[in-house]
């Protein structure tokens, strides 16, 4: 009886996961579909459950833009930011974790707050200084951009990680001789290592998919992918179905890429939490 | 191998003397315990001659040089942590070659000592096992052959043995007097368990709130504490403390003390207590037997048989309580009344500042010092 009826919740709520799953993947689907859709199947109402599958839009796409181009953008802005982005806050974490001062809270939650900043509200200064620094339309600018923005998040993440580090492991790296360098990449970073590598995974992702600075500071030289996709609406009307293959185009390696990394990611996120 | 020299050692602590002036001349091969409660500044007071804590004021000299600002790792001092601080990304020899890499010895030496440091501590069957797969007394073991491989002039043991289970501890509190007797390297060991303390030292430091309250050897600490806190600190039962006023001093130096339903004649070398004054009378669990013609009369509350020994709580007619260690074969009960006689040449003395009193009473092992 009781067994029964703890089956029938288990196949309610597996249910309602489900149904949850698919309401929020709904719109990465039909997107997908879109795609391999003809120009009047794609905007038909109501939409064509069943259609004849077509390359042409991906065709069409790939006739318009160099796609090769806004990807190598996309990889090269993407792996860099966060290269650098690591590069600095390894560093700035470490002294956060093992050397607080009597700012340093209040210096990360500073941090944090940059981030809650409405990107447009800074649009005016930092076009004028990318402008003023040749930076417009360059992979450095966004580089750049990307890496301060991503700045507070990867600070904040390798912070959490690294006081998951017994400090008396560091102390025995110092013991037995190890310089500051020597201490950080011989014992600290090889411990937290998960956790750096979801926060670089993080700040890939987040540099992959940010579109605000990428449209208003790049143009044709520098533009990453969302702007190839941003491209494909406007101008000449919408285009949904074209639009919708540029769309899976771009987000296609970041999901796989996502995909790939998804226990990493996972394990890094809630690295601490169980022990 | 080496001396280690502290002279008035101060360690400041956001406005607040956590060390308050510590000085100590440790000689070569020395043992030396640093004991206390927690929060009395030992494991502070290691940490500053390891080097991991700065020194605030004072000089701290390894082999007779000042050691203050130099790195810890060219102090010539090897530390092993109370969790152990193993690496826990490397492998057991890894862990053990990391000090030597760093210092850029060759290969085939590392190698050599490795090895030699292994089997000593019998690590040879598990030096490719990562610490993660290691028990606790092998991942001690570990963190004892770190430190050894790099022939350390000084060795820093930070509470080691606390995290092991009492058999361990015990074996492990032999293996570690045995390896000091066959380094015959000088040693400063923190512990808050008296047992260890005792039981290992040549010497006894007990500290307390950031001072030193007494140095000696274990003997000299039990049993001519210098005053109620080393008194109360070392040996385990601890010594029973009666408020007590000394009545009158006879001419042969024979102090007539009453605490509460206790009256005790106390030999006292000269310059002891005057009479009239306050203070405190302190007698080992022991060093109180049971008589049935003892003046003292109590009834037990609690008799813990430890097996070779019973700790009888007794409480007096006055109503202080006492503890009195007697014979494994004790048959007294809980509410049995019982009648005590106190060991008069063992007792202690206290002034009512809680400094001892010099007695006649003395180990047979301490009339040479």
């Amino acid at each position: 009886m009781a067994r029964t009826r703890t089956r029938l919740r288990q196949g309610v709520v597996t249910i309602l996961g489900w149904a949850i799953a698919l309401w929020m993947f709904f719109p990465i689907l039909w997107m997908f579909l879109t795609g391999f859709k003809n120009e009047p199947d794609a905007i038909s109402t109501p939409p064509h459950l069943f259609f004849s599958p077509t390359l042409s839009s991906y065709r069409d796409v790939f006739a318009r833009e160099d796609y090769w181009h806004f990807a190598t953008n996309s990889v090269v802005i993407s792996v860099l930011a966060t290269v650098v982005a690591l590069l600095v806050s390894i560093p700035a974490a470490y002294a956060m974790a093992f050397l607080p001062g009597p700012r340093t809270r209040m210096t990360l939650l500073w941090m944090l707050s940059t981030r809650m900043l409405p990107p447009v509200g800074v649009l005016v200064p930092i076009y004028l200084l990318a402008r003023a620094t040749g930076l417009l339309d360059s992979r450095t600018g966004l580089i750049v951009i990307y890496m301060l923005t991503n700045l507070p998040i990867t600070v904040w993440m390798l912070y959490t990680f690294f006081r998951e580090v017994p400090v008396p492991i560091l102390e025995a790296g110092r013991m037995d001789g190890a310089t500051r360098w020597q201490e950080v990449t011989q014992v600290l970073m090889p411990l937290a290592l998960p956790g750096i590598a979801s926060t670089g995974l993080l700040s890939l992702i987040l540099c992959w998919n940010e579109t605000f600075w990428s449209l208003n500071l790049t143009s044709s030289i520098a533009a990453p992918l969302t702007t190839f996709i941003a491209s494909f609406s406007s101008p000449e009307g919408l285009f949904f179905a074209k639009l919708s293959a540029a769309s899976t185009l771009a987000v296609a390696p970041i999901m796989v890429f996502g995909w790939a990394s998804q226990k990493q990611l996972v394990r890094g996120l809630t690295f601490g939490a169980v022990k | 191998m080496a001396t280690v020299e502290l002279r008035n050692l101060r360690k400041t602590y956001l406005h607040e003397e956590i060390i308050k002036g510590i000085s100590l001349a440790i000689t070569d091969r020395e043992f030396v315990v640093f004991v206390g409660p927690s929060g009395c500044g030992k494991s502070t007071l290691l940490r500053m001659i390891a080097g991991l804590e700065d020194i605030s004021a004072g000089d701290l000299l390894i082999d007779g040089q000042r050691v203050n600002d130099t790195d810890p790792a060219r102090r010539g001092v090897a530390m092993v942590f109370q969790s152990y601080a193993l690496y826990p990304h490397m492998n057991v020899y890894r862990n053990m070659e990391f000090s030597l890499r760093l210092a850029g010895m060759p290969e085939a030496e590392r190698r050599r000592r490795i090895g030699d440091v292994a089997r000593i501590l019998q690590l040879d069957p598990y030096l490719d096992h990562r610490p993660g797969q290691l028990s606790g007394g092998q991942r001690q073991r570990v963190a004892i052959g770190r430190a050894i491989v790099r022939n350390p002039r000084v060795f820093l043991f930070d509470e080691p043995l606390s995290n092991l289970d009492a058999a361990l501890r015990g074996q492990m509190r032999v293996e570690l007097a045995s390896l000091h007797r066959r380094l015959g390297a000088t040693t400063i060991y923190v512990t808050h368990d008296q047992v260890e303390a005792m039981t290992m030292a040549d010497r006894i430091v007990v500290l307390n709130r950031g001072v030193v309250e007494q140095i000696g050897t274990p003997l000299e600490l039990y049993h001519r504490p210098r005053n109620l806190f080393v008194a109360r600190f070392m040996g385990s039962p601890a010594m029973n403390l009666l408020p007590a006023r000394i009545h009158a001093l006879t001419p042969d130096g024979m102090a007539q003390v009453q605490a509460g339903a206790v009256s005790v004649s106390i030999p006292t070398r000269h310059g002891g207590p005057e009479a009239g004054t306050a203070g405190t009378l302190g007698i080992r669990p022991e060093h109180i037997l049971i008589d049935p013609q003892g003046a003292i009369t109590g009834m037990v509350t609690i008799s813990e048989r430890l097996g070779a020994i019973t700790l009888l709580h007794v409480r007096l007619t006055d109503g202080q309580m006492i503890v009195v260690q007697t014979g494994g074969d004790n048959t007294d009960r809980a509410d049995t009344p019982i009648r005590l006689t106190l060991g008069e040449e063992h007792c202690h003395l206290f002034d009512a500042d809680g400094m001892a009193l010099a007695r006649e009473a003395d180990h047979p092992l301490l009339s040479d010092l």
